[in-house]
C-alpha cells in the first residue's frame, strides 16, 4: 500500500491534480504538507493588517452599488410600486425574476455542503465554506425582493401567522405562503449549518489572535470550542444530521418557488416539470456563481493550493451536467406544449421563442444550453480565464431564464385585448444591479474577516490525518 | 464540582494555584490514538483528547459512547410536523377561539372549493417546520450536551494548548479523576510518547 502510493507520487505532477491515475486518489491539497501550513494559509487572510488593494477597490464598488440599492428601495417605499415598469398583465417582472435568480444561486452552496457531504465527496471541503456563505448572502438578496414587492412594506408582517387587529390569518393553501416558510426555513437552516461548521475554525482564529479585540471577537463566536473529542463526537453526528436535513430542504425550496408558477392556470407556468427543472437550474446557476467567486478569491488570497484546479474542474463538470438537464427541460416544455393539444399552451411557447421577447429567449438558450457544452473539453474546463467567462455567461443566461418564464407568460395570456409589454424603468434596473452590491459587500466582508476555507475539514482529508499514516519524513519540528 | 476543587486545593497546598489537570502533547493522530487506548485501559474517567479536527477511530480508542442526539432530533422533528399541522388547521379550518398570550380565533377560509381540512395543501409547511425544528434542536442540543457556549475554560488559558486548534493533539487528564495523582499520572503520560507534558492551572 505504502509502496504503491510512494510510486504514484513520483509519477504525479505535483502542480496538477486533475490527472486521474488508476489506483490512487488525486491529492485535494497541493504543496501544503503539514496541518500548520494549512492553518496559516487560511488564517493569513483574516489576520493580515491590510487586505490586497483589489479588495479595497472591489469593496468600494460594491458599497456604492449597495448605496444605490438603498436609494432605489427608499424611493420605491416612499413612492409606491408604480416606480417599477409593472402593468396590468405583467404584475411580476424584475422583482420576482431577481427573487428566483438569487434563491437559485443559493442552492449550489447547500448542494456542496450537504449533498456532496452525504455522497462522501471529499473535494467539497475546499469550497464548502464560502459556497455556504454565498448561499446565505444570496438568500438575503432574494428575501429583499418579495419584501419590497408587497407594496406596503410596513405590512410585511402579514406574511407571518401573527395575531393581528383584523383577526385574520395568512392563507395556508397558497404557494406564496409556502414560499415564506420554505425560504425562511432555508435561510435559518443554512445559517446554522454555516455557523456550526465555522465554530472550530473560529476557535483557531481565537487561539492565534495577536490583538485583544480579535481574541474577544473570535472568542465570543467560537463559543469556547476546544477541540475535545467528546465534543467532536456529538458535533460530527449533528453535522451529519444537518446535512441529511438540508438535502431534502434544498430540493423542497426551489420546488416550492416553482409552485408559485406551476399551481397557477397561466399557460407557460402551468407545468408539472417545474419543480425538478427549477432545482436543476438552481444548481446550475449556483455553481456558476461559486466559480465566479472562487476564481478571483483563490488568486487574490493565495488559496490556489486549497482550491485547486481539480476543484474547479469538478465544478465545471457539474455545470455541464446541470446545463444539459436544463436544456432537456427547455425542449421537454416545447414537446409537452405541442403534445397537450391545448392551443393556449402551444401559443405560449411559440410566442416565447418567436414573439416580442424572442431575444430574451435566445439569450437564455445560447447562454444556458449551447455555451456550457464547451465544458466537454478538458482544456476549457481547466482554463481559468475561459471558465470565469463561461461562469458569467451562465449567470446571465439563468437570469434571463427566469425573466422569460415570468414575463413572456404574463405579457401574452389568454385574451389578446389584455396583452401588454413590460419595459423596465431605471428603478427596476437599479434594484437589480444594487442587489449585486449587497451580495458582493457581504461576500467581501466575509472573505476579509472569517475563515474562508473550512480548515478543520480540509485537515481531516489530508493524508497525514489518517492515524495509520506513515510519517515519510520529519516535519513540524522546525516551528 | 466545587467540592472536587476544594478537596484538590487542600491536597496541593504547596502549589500557588490549584491544578485543573495534565495535558500531554502529541505530534500526529497516530501517536494520540495509541496513547488514548492506553489511557482508556488505565481506567481514567475524567479525561479527554483535544484535536484540531475529528480523528477517525478515536471514539473507539477512547471508548466514547454513541450519542443519543439523533433520537432526540427525531422527536423534535415530529413535534415540528405536529405544530405545523395544528397551526394550519387552527388558523384556516375552524373558527375556534383560544388564549395564546392574546385571544386568537381561527378563520375558516373557503378557497377555490377546497375542503376546510385540505391536508395536501398543508404538507409543504408541515415539511418545512419539521426540518426547522429538527435542525435547530439538533444544533441546540449538540452545544448543550457539549457544555457550550462556555466563555472561560482553564485549558484555554494555557499557551501550549493553543495549538490544539492548529496542528497538535492533546490528551487531557483532569485532576478530579479519582485515579489522578500528580506525579504518577505525569510519569504515566510521559511513557505514552508525548512530546511534552504540562500541568494546567485551574
Amino acid at each position: 500500500m505504502s509502496t504503491l502510493s510512494a510510486h504514484s507520487s513520483l509519477d504525479r505532477d505535483p502542480d496538477d491534480n486533475t490527472v486521474e491515475i488508476p489506483g490512487t486518489r488525486a491529492p485535494l491539497v497541493l504543496h501544503l504538507e503539514t496541518f500548520a501550513e494549512v492553518t496559516s494559509t487560511v488564517c493569513r487572510v483574516a489576520e493580515a493588517r491590510r487586505a490586497p488593494m483589489a479588495w479595497y477597490v472591489a469593496f468600494a464598488l460594491s458599497l456604492s452599488l449597495l448605496g444605490f440599492l438603498g436609494f432605489c428601495v427608499t424611493y420605491l417605499i416612499f413612492t409606491g410600486v408604480g416606480v417599477w415598469g409593472l402593468n396590468n398583465p405583467v404584475m411580476w417582472a424584475f422583482d420576482i425574476t431577481n427573487f428566483v435568480f438569487w434563491v437559485g444561486i443559493g442552492h449550489a452552496g447547500t448542494l456542496i455542503s450537504a449533498i456532496l457531504f452525504l455522497f462522501r465527496q471529499k473535494w467539497r471541503t475546499g469550497i464548502n465554506r464560502f459556497a455556504e456563505a454565498m448561499t446565505i448572502f444570496a438568500v438575503i438578496c432574494a428575501g429583499l425582493f418579495p419584501g419590497v414587492h408587497v407594496g406596503r412594506v410596513w405590512f410585511a408582517y402579514w406574511l407571518f401567522p401573527i395575531p393581528n387587529q383584523m383577526d385574520m390569518w395568512p392563507q395556508f393553501r397558497s404557494p406564496l405562503l409556502w414560499d415564506v416558510f420554505a425560504v425562511s426555513t432555508y435561510f435559518t437552516v443554512s445559517l446554522v449549518f454555516w455557523y456550526v461548521g465555522m465554530v472550530p475554525d473560529l476557535a483557531t482564529l481565537r487561539d492565534r489572535a495577536k490583538g485583544k479585540i480579535q481574541q474577544i471577537a473570535y472568542g465570543l463566536f467560537a463559543l469556547g470550542w476546544r477541540g475535545s473529542n467528546r465534543h467532536w463526537h456529538r458535533y460530527e453526528r449533528a453535522y451529519l444530521i444537518l446535512a441529511a436535513l438540508s438535502t431534502p430542504l434544498v430540493l423542497s425550496v426551489h420546488s416550492v418557488v416553482s409552485f408559485d408558477f406551476a399551481t397557477s392556470q397561466l399557460p407557460g407556468w402551468h407545468t408539472t416539470i417545474f419543480p425538478p427543472y427549477f432545482v436543476a437550474g438552481a444548481i446550475f446557476s449556483g455553481f456558476a456563481m461559486v466559480l465566479t467567486l472562487a476564481v478571483p478569491a483563490r488568486e487574490l488570497f493565495g488559496l490556489k493550493d486549497l482550491i485547486t484546479l481539480r476543484h474547479l474542474d469538478n465544478m465545471n463538470k457539474v455545470i455541464l451536467a446541470t446545463g444539459c438537464m436544463v436544456g432537456y427541460a427547455y425542449s421537454m416544455e416545447f414537446f409537452v406544449a405541442w403534445y397537450s393539444g391545448a392551443p393556449f399552451e402551444k401559443f405560449a411557447f411559440v410566442n416565447r421563442a418567436f414573439g416580442q421577447y424572442w431575444w430574451a429567449y435566445w439569450i437564455m438558450v445560447s447562454c444556458n444550453v449551447i455555451t456550457p457544452q464547451l465544458f466537454w473539453f478538458k482544456s476549457i474546463r481547466t482554463s481559468i480565464p475561459l471558465m470565469f467567462i463561461l461562469s458569467i455567461i451562465v449567470n446571465v443566461g439563468m437570469w434571463f431564464e427566469r425573466f422569460v418564464i415570468i414575463v413572456t407568460s404574463l405579457a401574452n395570456d389568454f385574451l389578446p385585448s389584455s396583452w401588454d409589454q413590460f419595459t423596465p424603468t431605471w428603478v427596476d434596473i437599479g434594484t437589480m444591479f444594487g442587489a449585486f452590491g449587497l451580495f458582493f459587500t457581504l461576500f467581501l466582508l466575509f472573505c476579509r474577516f472569517l475563515p474562508m476555507i473550512a480548515m478543520a475539514e480540509v485537515k481531516a482529508v489530508m493524508p497525514a490525518a489518517d492515524p495509520h499514516h506513515k510519517q515519510s519524513h520529519d516535519h513540524g519540528r522546525a516551528h | 464540582m466545587s467540592t472536587a476543587t476544594h478537596a484538590h486545593s487542600q491536597a496541593a497546598s504547596s502549589a500557588p494555584r490549584p491544578v485543573y489537570g495534565l495535558i500531554a502533547e502529541f505530534e500526529n493522530p497516530g501517536d494520540l490514538m495509541h496513547a488514548a487506548e492506553k489511557v482508556r485501559d488505565a481506567g481514567f474517567t475524567w479525561w479527554d483528547c483535544c484535536t484540531p479536527f475529528p480523528v477517525h477511530g478515536l471514539d473507539k480508542a477512547m471508548g466514547v459512547k454513541r450519542t443519543i442526539l439523533p433520537v432526540l432530533v427525531f422527536f423534535a422533528g415530529a413535534s415540528g410536523t405536529a405544530a405545523a399541522f395544528a397551526l394550519q388547521t387552527f388558523t384556516n379550518s375552524f373558527s375556534f377561539s383560544t388564549w395564546a398570550v392574546v385571544k386568537v380565533t381561527g378563520y375558516p377560509y373557503l378557497i377555490s372549493g377546497k375542503p376546510m381540512m385540505s391536508l395536501p395543501a398543508f404538507i409543504p409547511v408541515m415539511f418545512e417546520l419539521t426540518i426547522l425544528f429538527s435542525a435547530l434542536s439538533c444544533v441546540g442540543l449538540m452545544f448543550l450536551f457539549n457544555g457550550l457556549p462556555r466563555l472561560f475554560h482553564p485549558l484555554l488559558q494555557n499557551n501550549r494548548f493553543r495549538r490544539a486548534t492548529n496542528d497538535r493533539f492533546f490528551v487531557v487528564i483532569e485532576a478530579r479523576d479519582p485515579k489522578f495523582l500528580r506525579g504518577k499520572t505525569e510519569a504515566f503520560l510521559r511513557t505514552l510518547g508525548a512530546t511534552a507534558v504540562e500541568a494546567v492551572e485551574d
